[in-house]
């Protein structure tokens, strides 16, 4: 900086614009340019696909080459299918389970983290989001592993603390898949959110909690009255995203249950079918259609979730 | 007394508490890294760590010899230096762009751009597959990277933190007789320096654990990144379970050591958006 400073002052004090310094035109043209590669990438990558999806949702098509005219029929094929509905409730099975466990569970180690009086805090934050680190993909490598009967560590201590049979078949009995994926999916994402609450309870005015001492309030009452106000926002920013994310499981299951859907489709997700059709089949017409069934569900139900939040805010008001 | 005696056993327990759930969440990385220290014989004799003259990095040895891990570490490593390099620069530039200039179309921009975030990625595939074949870049790195060189997500990190740098500052530069290209690169990136971190390691976290859309795109084998060609290793190897712990190992370690590298920056990072909202 200083370098400029020493080569070109005069020109511009030269010029005599004023104390804001009026802009030569090519100014004018840098914020077009810098981002015109991003707009450029986003509209042919980003925006382009969305809109073509409108369109080949409406194909018949066999790989990228023989596109044929279908008018409704990959929605009504599509609503038709007891795959795709197996596939439905799977996703929403889990996403419930996810929020239902990963939110309070992940809101309580958070406010445990936050007390002073808590010894090894950096220890247990690190601790608790390490699993954050290992991709879906790596997980679930490893957890193949550790729910195998008979050998899997999961059965070994179950067997010992619980005397859970030690040949347990996590992964191949229907009825125990979904809970195997959902434990695990809770061991790698509860940190994730934890996080979040963490530094929504870091914000949180102090003196309000002095405030609310002073009025005769129990830690139950200031949690209620003080820290679940106060972290709102962000309980809503977990809840959205946690759901969201839950919506979009599919390398998880994929990997874990050998690039299958498990026994009887108790693994298949929303996304694990839209890849199925439309990439091992080369359905591409068909997969848009089951993309945009998923985005049109995400997008009511973030809606709502938003929507409860908001008014769950007015009553508290 | 009595009450400050109760507090005392509950914060004792609490703690007991929290420590027993950090070695059941931390029980699942130390027993992958005593795996990858066993034999195969060995495999699920011990529960953790077998005695020291059992310990071996065979199962290491066999990875690098009898697959083509190698390869796919090295294919892993290109493709994510590459996205991570080309979305850090077209981001932090978009960035600051619609941080600090007001121009025509600039509200249109982002208000597409937030649309875009609401809708998830799987949507895009189908039309994006059919594009990259008419561009002929399926089954190649451009058709992998291309697509993903600009993050709405990044844009957002990078336009809040720029948000932040004093206008008098960039003021100052301009009568100096900066041009804003050097505005952007002299003194919006370093003072960036903190989000830098933090977006290295996200954007770095994102491409390396990428499964879905590498797997639909790259057919050829010597393409494969790490995740799909550890995938491809246990269908292969299915009882060679100390070799794909091994893989295992090594695939997460990277972000591991990034991590620790960036931890400040990281958490920071992730909660600028949220914690304000």
């Amino acid at each position: 900086m200083s370098n400029i400073l020493a080569t070109r002052p005069a020109i511009k004090a030269a010029s005599g614009t004023g104390p804001r310094g009026r802009r030569s035109p090519s100014d004018k043209f840098a914020p077009y340019l810098f981002v015109s590669p991003f707009l450029i990438l986003f509209a042919v990558f980003g925006v382009w696909p969305i809109l073509h999806s409108l369109i080949l949702a409406f194909y018949h098509t066999n790989g990228p080459k023989s596109q044929v005219f279908a008018g409704f029929d990959n929605f009504k094929f599509l609503f038709a299918d007891p795959d795709f509905h197996t596939a439905v409730w799977n996703t929403l099975v889990f996403a419930f389970w996810s929020v239902v466990l990963q939110i309070p569970f992940a809101l309580g180690l958070a406010i445990l983290l936050n007390q002073r009086w808590l010894r090894g805090r950096t220890f247990l934050r690190l601790a608790f989001f390490s699993p954050n680190l290992l991709g879906q993909v790596f997980v679930g490598v490893l957890f193949s592993v550790l729910l195998a009967p008979q050998y899997g560590l999961v059965n070994k201590g179950l067997h010992a603390l619980i005397g859970l049979p030690l040949d347990t078949k996590w992964l191949a009995n229907p009825a125990l898949v979904m809970p195997a994926l959902i434990l695990t999916s809770l061991w790698l994402y509860v940190g994730f959110n934890m996080i979040y609450f963490l530094a929504a309870l870091q914000a949180v005015d102090k003196e309000l909690y002095e405030a609310a001492m002073i009025d005769g309030a129990g830690p139950w009452r200031q949690f209620l009255a003080v820290t679940l106000p106060s972290i709102r926002p962000v309980a809503v920013f977990v809840l959205v995203t946690t759901t969201i994310g839950s919506f979009q499981l599919f390398e998880l299951p994929y990997i874990m249950l050998n690039n299958s859907a498990g026994p009887d489709n108790a693994g298949l997700t929303v996304v694990m079918y839209l890849y199925n059709n439309g990439f091992v089949t080369g359905n591409l017409g068909y997969a848009s259609a089951v993309g945009w069934t998923l985005a049109i569900g995400v997008l009511l139900i973030s809606l709502a979730q938003m929507r409860m939040t908001g008014a769950w805010k007015a009553e508290a008001k | 007394m009595n009450t400050e005696r109760s507090v005392q056993t509950g914060r004792t327990a609490l703690t007991i508490t929290m420590f027993l759930l950090a070695a059941i969440v931390l029980t699942p990385l130390v027993w992958l890294v005593a795996a990858t220290l066993k034999s195969s014989d060995d495999m699920f004799h011990y529960t953790f760590f077998p005695p020291v003259s059992h310990l071996t990095l065979s199962e290491y040895h066999d990875l690098f010899t009898k697959s083509p891990f190698a390869r796919y570490l090295a294919n892993s490593v290109f493709v994510t230096s590459v996205t991570v390099m080309v979305q850090l620069f077209f981001s932090s530039l978009a960035g600051f762009a619609l941080a600090k200039y007001e121009f025509k179309g600039k509200n249109i921009i982002v208000a597409i751009m937030l649309a875009t975030l609401l809708l998830p990625g799987q949507l895009t595939m189908a039309p994006l597959y059919d594009l990259l074949y008419h561009m002929k870049m399926v089954d190649s790195y451009a058709g992998l990277i291309v697509p993903g060189a600009v993050s709405v997500f990044g844009i957002f990190l990078f336009r809040q933190s720029i948000q932040q740098v004093p206008d008098e500052l960039l003021q100052a530069a301009r009568i100096d007789g900066c041009s804003e290209f050097q505005i952007y690169w002299d003194i919006v990136m370093p003072v960036s320096r903190p989000m830098i971190g933090a977006f290295c390691l996200i954007s770095f976290m994102g491409a390396w654990n990428s499964f879905l859309w590498p797997q639909i795109i790259l057919h050829h084998a010597e393409l494969f990144t790490l995740p799909i060609g550890l995938n491809q290793l246990v269908s292969i190897y299915q009882t060679q379970y100390g070799m794909l712990m091994a893989g295992t190992l090594l695939g997460v370690l990277p972000v591991v050591f990034l991590f620790v590298l960036l931890q400040k920056e990281f958490v920071a990072g992730l909660t600028a958006g949220a914690v304000k909202g």
